[in-house]
């Protein structure tokens, strides 16, 4: 909220400079979000008086002025504009000078105009930063004419209303009561020791005849309803000191009645409205739930279809108002308005939310409300809104006043000890200060020996408990007083990761190892990358969970696989120029049971692995080996389809029995839709599955006594025997072949078409207490060769 | 080359001997005379010259001493040699022996020593070609600052908790002290799913859980992923909060900050400390805000603290009673903290990170700044 330093002043004798009101209002919890000097884009610029006016020599459209600047001398002064004339009070922008201009900032010199000297410009109300609710006439074109009391050689600042500091305040959620120029002042005095000026809210009550009937039907949305009938009503202009404080919180001057309803939101929180009376059908206000369909057109001449979530305010035939957001353009206030019913209410803040956010249409009124406006304030705020009234002459306030009260306005007590707040603090604040703080701060005080009693101001609902009232203390007292401790009072707990976290960690490690570099992407993706992936239109990833309000379509399911965040990842890397990357993600698919959605669904962690530009399937098949390597898991490989993936270059990867997941070449298909022209590997793997096989500990097995045997076999078989085939046999035939390992594969002419070389590096392990001969290597060595030709058509070469 | 004919002679001789197999003893005896001996010895020695390398040495050596060397056919013959000559005979045929072992030792440390010289000159390699390796990759910042931060509250005996990533209305909000109508949920744009499931907004949530299942004391640490419908140059929908609670009998505000100082200095130096000030969550009362005094400047004023010497870090504050009642834990008996950081904004003020959108680009040119 803004909060002009001249408003505040109404209500508290601040005689520090803005500068140090702003670090006191922040060590109390009231950031400011932006400290202004509202007059810092003009400077030198004083009033000056026309003392003569002549025509130019040379130039017919310009005039040279001679300019009385009191202290500052006489200038002469060339000027284009058509308004000025002998006797006329001006600002007077001075060599040296600073004024705005075309939305920046321009310096102003002396320098010639058409051969005769100028001495500074005479400035509009454009310039200066200001309009009509700054200063009467800043709005005309050409010069701003002062008025004939301005003193001459005054700092236009002073004289136009922008010599003030505005504090953009951020009010925390829970002090709606600051989201006022009073509330905040409520603080201010607190926290400089100063007494708090109450705005003033008498008037004279005058008899009616006329009697406007008010009905709650809504109580709970409703707590509070006042409302006052007056008569007389000769809609006008604000004075200027009402217009300058509206215009310095960012708001436009309407009439007079309007701007008092403004004017009592900013001054005290309280969103008011003003009915034309006339329009009124039946005296009467009925605040009620809107029936379904029921339509209403809001001051800016929109139409809405409601429902009986919106509360409406209503006469005897039709809607008047959408409480808290609006009011209707049937009632609103018009130059020929002659009565007026005024409205200070509180409705609950959900359901002010509710409709704003519901109809997409919000005000100052809706904002307030959504915040929380207590309803201690409603009746306060209807005397100042009279009080106004009667001062600016604007009509009369009469004796019709109803004030729906549904729950009596008792004060909160707090009875603690000051032990408790010691307690929780943790260090020991002086009775007396505690005391003497809560007072500043408008709570009835009450100390009764080692406890005291606290009465809860009205307007701070927030405040429940000793806690509240610990923090009340601590804030004012100052956090610099907390001392740190280590715990003191503290049990030793035993603290740590779990297992899965350590497992997780390493894995990471070890793809790190392999050289990936950890990726981190959304949780939600767009369902076209569902399409991307070529994936059918019953596929099992493509029953996502939705957001309801995605920031974009892009954005807007919760993934079942990290394929698609990882291929952007490539995408993107690419299209920069990174001709080559490795990539690896650990992060959670969201899988639900049933959609729509109606439990908790299951957060699934994967770990995705892509490599592009630089290697191929098996250098990503080998990091996924490491994995299997470094938690003693026996991970297979066999031949897969997956839509997303080349149908030739695709593995499922086996932990024994279950399919952890798959790895291959990006299909063709899906790169050319990416205009994606580096081949591109990706694995996709489920890692809470593939975790569930990691050996759970290192368990020792003995080392063989004697060397292992080596041998190197080569044979030839024909293309479409695999190279996991042979391992196979390999390993099966002969119980001390521990390791197959193949070294190359050749193919060509004299080995005939569809046929391949394949070499294998052999390892025989000695079992007990026997040594392994290198005859009986040879013996396994041929037993192996038979099988392979016997079973696979192998041939030695 | 020379060696090559002169070795090729000289093989021939035993068998010129072989073949005068008639009158073996005569000629036995005149063979080792001094003179022959002498001539064998000259001629070994030239043959030694010659040497270069240890091939023709071990050839040289075996054609005098080896099994069938000249030197062993002299010793082989002394049986032929009548028996009071054999001693004298001996004698000379060995004192030969020795003689040419010793002139073979010189040699061979002679052949040695070229050898090495010649390899260590050959062996030269450019020392600046670059090494052979792996190049090993990284872990991404968030991890780098969640793993730093779980070690430091690891060590002050934190256990680690993760919570879900789509939560109930209830343990994102309500268990926390913010019911449906409470203005603090607008401090939070939530991504709805249903009307009681939504994406967590804060970390918080697992306190609730926590303490669900777990009665004090309780030190806990939740790392996680939470999300905001929240979308520019400092803000992304989705970042990674580390929420940490304290409950125990006498817990204090003091506590509170003597903790985060501990924090403070592991992560940002050890000079750092920090500051309190008020502010509100609805889970905690007092709510305070937390500054780092900045690391950059010392606490002196720069661009990076917008010259207040003090950075925004964290939130924190003493548990709420109602968030302690919710959980079924007596608030009269325990007391209690929580505080909660950005894990990304952590990781940006540690590396000087300006823009928060780089750590979901994953551009391999800046994921690979991160090495160890």
């Amino acid at each position: 909220m803004i909060l002009p330093l001249s408003w505040l002043k109404d209500y508290v004798d601040v005689d520090i400079p803005a500068e140090q009101l702003q670090e006191k209002l922040f060590s109390c919890g009231f950031e400011v979000e932006e400290l202004t000097y509202r007059g810092k884009d003009v400077e030198k610029v004083v009033v000056g008086l026309i003392q003569k006016t002549q025509k130019h020599p040379d130039a017919d459209r310009l005039t040279v002025c001679t300019v009385d600047c009191g202290a500052f001398g006489v200038k002469q002064i060339c000027t284009a504009a058509t308004n000025v004339f002998e006797g006329a009070k001006v600002p007077c922008a001075l060599d040296g000078a600073i004024v705005l201009h075309e939305g920046g900032v321009q310096k102003i010199k002396t320098g010639k105009l058409r051969g005769v000297v100028s001495e500074g410009m005479m400035c509009s109300g454009e310039e200066l930063g200001i309009n009509d609710d700054y200063y009467e006439g800043a709005e005309v074109n050409g010069i701003l004419i002062l008025s004939d009391d301005a003193p001459v050689g005054e700092d236009i600042r002073r004289v136009v209303g922008t010599d003030d500091w505005l504090f953009d305040i951020a009010v925390t959620a829970n002090r709606p009561d600051c989201q006022s120029i009073f509330g905040m002042a409520r603080e201010v005095a607190a926290i400089l020791k100063k007494p708090l000026k109450a705005p003033a809210v008498h008037y004279t009550a005058h008899p009616t005849d006329v009697a406007v009937s008010v009905t709650v039907e809504e109580p709970a949305l409703c707590p509070r309803y006042v409302g006052c009938y007056v008569a007389d009503v000769r809609v006008g202009r604000s004075p200027q000191w009402m217009r300058r404080r509206l215009a310095l919180c960012g708001l436009r001057s309407v009439s007079d009645i309007v701007d008092i309803t403004n004017f009592v939101l900013l001054e005290l929180g309280q969103p008011m409205h003003a009915f034309d009376r006339n329009y009124l059908e039946g005296d009467a206000v009925v605040v009620r739930r809107a029936a379904k369909g029921e339509t209403i057109v809001t001051l800016d001449g929109k139409t809405f279809s409601l429902t009986p979530e919106n509360l409406l305010i209503c006469d005897k035939k039709k809607g008047v108002a959408l409480a808290g957001v609006m009011g209707g353009l049937n009632s609103e206030i018009k130059p020929d308005t002659s009565e007026v019913f005024f409205e200070a209410a509180k409705f609950a803040r959900d359901c002010v939310r509710k409709t704003s956010r519901a109809l997409g249409q919000r005000s100052d009124s809706s904002a307030r409300f959504e915040k929380g406006v207590d309803a201690y304030t409603c009746a306060i705020a209807m005397d100042r809104a009279l009080h106004l009234v009667e001062e600016l002459g604007c009509g009369t306030p009469t004796r019709m006043r109803a004030d729906v009260n549904a729950e009596p306005l008792v004060p909160k007590t707090i009875c603690t000890a000051y032990q408790k707040l010691d307690d929780l603090l943790g260090i020991s604040v002086p009775h007396e200060e505690v005391c003497a703080i809560l007072t500043r701060l408008g709570f009835g005080v009450t100390p009764q020996g080692e406890r005291f009693t606290a009465e809860v101001p009205l307007w701070r609902e927030d405040v429940d408990g000793y806690p509240d009232l610990a923090e009340e203390v601590i804030r004012s007292y100052g956090y610099e007083h907390i001392v740190p401790t280590f715990l003191k009072n503290a049990s030793v707990t035993h603290g740590g990761l779990t297992p899965a976290q350590k497992t997780e960690q390493k894995v990471k490690n070890v793809l790190k190892e392999q050289g990936y570099a950890e990726a981190c992407t959304y949780s939600f993706g767009s369902p076209k990358d569902f399409d991307l992936l070529r994936l059918p239109s019953d596929a099992p990833e493509r029953r996502a969970v939705t957001i309801l309000n995605p920031i974009g379509e892009d954005l807007s399911v919760m993934r079942t696989l990290l394929a698609p965040a990882m291929l952007w990842n490539i995408v993107r890397n690419v299209r920069r120029g990174n001709e080559a990357g490795r990539l690896f993600e650990a992060a959670n698919v969201y899988l639900a049971e049933h959609l729509p959605l109606s439990d908790l669904p299951e957060e699934r962690r994967r770990l995705s692995i892509a490599l592009w530009g630089e290697g191929d399937f098996f250098d990503l098949k080998g990091a996924v080996e490491a994995i299997g390597e470094a938690f003693d898991v026996r991970l297979q490989f066999a031949r897969d389809e997956v839509p997303w993936l080349h149908p030739g270059i695709t593995a499922a990867v086996y932990a024994g029995e279950s399919k952890v997941g798959v790895l291959g070449e990006v299909h063709p298909a899906v790169c050319a839709e990416l205009a994606l022209e580096k081949k591109a590997y990706l694995a996709e793997l489920d890692y809470a599955a593939l975790s569930q096989k990691f050996a759970p500990d290192i368990t020792y097995r003995a080392v063989p006594k004697f060397p292992a045997v080596k041998r190197d076999l080569a044979v030839v078989v024909d293309e479409g025997v695999t190279c996991a085939q042979m391992t196979d046999c390999i390993l099966k035939t002969c119980k001390f072949c521990r390791a197959a390992e193949l070294f190359d594969v050749f193919r060509g002419l004299r080995l005939g078409e569809g046929k391949k070389s394949t070499a294998f590096h052999l390892t025989f392990v000695p079992e007990g207490e026997k040594p392994l001969t290198p005859k009986a290597a040879d013996a396994f060595f041929k037993k192996i060769v038979a099988a392979l030709q016997k079973q696979l058509g192998a041939e030695l070469r | 080359m020379n060696d090559t004919t002169h070795e090729n002679d000289r093989p021939q001789a035993p068998a010129r001997e072989q073949a005068a197999e008639g009158g073996a003893e005569e000629r036995a005896r005149s063979e080792v005379r001094a003179f022959l001996l002498e001539e064998m010895r000259e001629e070994a020695v030239r043959d030694m010259e010659y040497v270069t390398d240890s091939r023709t040495f071990y050839e040289v050596k075996m054609k005098y001493l080896g099994r069938a060397g000249r030197v062993t056919a002299l010793l082989k013959r002394l049986k032929d040699v009548v028996a009071e000559e054999r001693p004298a005979l001996g004698k000379k045929i060995n004192d030969l022996r020795v003689k040419l072992e010793e002139g073979f030792a010189v040699v061979e440390e002679r052949i040695r020593r070229q050898e090495m010289a010649h390899r260590l000159a050959e062996e030269r390699v450019d020392v600046t070609m670059p090494g052979r390796r792996r190049r090993q990759g990284t872990l991404h910042p968030v991890t780098r600052v969640r793993d730093l931060l779980i070690d430091v509250f690891v060590g002050m005996g934190f256990e680690i908790f993760e919570g879900p990533e789509i939560e109930t209305d209830y343990y994102n909000f309500t268990a926390l002290n913010t019911p449906a109508d409470h203005p603090a949920r607008d401090m939070q744009d939530t991504f709805y799913l249903n009307d009681r499931l939504l994406l967590r907004t804060q970390t918080s949530a697992g306190q609730i859980r926590l303490m669900e299942k777990k009665k004090p004391p309780i030190k806990m640490l939740s790392p996680g992923r939470v999300f905001r419908s929240d979308d520019d140059a400092t803000h992304s929908p989705m970042f990674h909060q580390m929420e940490g609670l304290v409950v125990d009998k006498g817990i204090t505000l003091c506590d509170l900050q003597g903790m985060l100082d501990e924090f403070a200095r592991v992560v940002f130096g050890k000079g750092s400390k920090t500051r309190l000030r008020p502010s509100y969550f609805p889970f905690t009362e007092p709510s305070v805000e937390v500054d780092v005094s900045c690391h950059a400047c010392g606490g002196k004023g720069c661009a990076l603290c917008k010259g207040t010497g003090w950075i925004e870090v964290l939130g924190a504050g003493m548990v709420n009673r109602r968030v302690l009642e919710n959980c079924g834990v007596d608030p009269d008996e325990y007391t209690g903290f929580a505080f909660g950081m950005g894990i990304e904004r952590i990781a940006m003020l540690k590396y000087g990170i300006n823009n928060i959108k780089l750590l979901t680009e994953n551009d391999v040119r800046f994921l690979e700044q991160f090495r160890d």
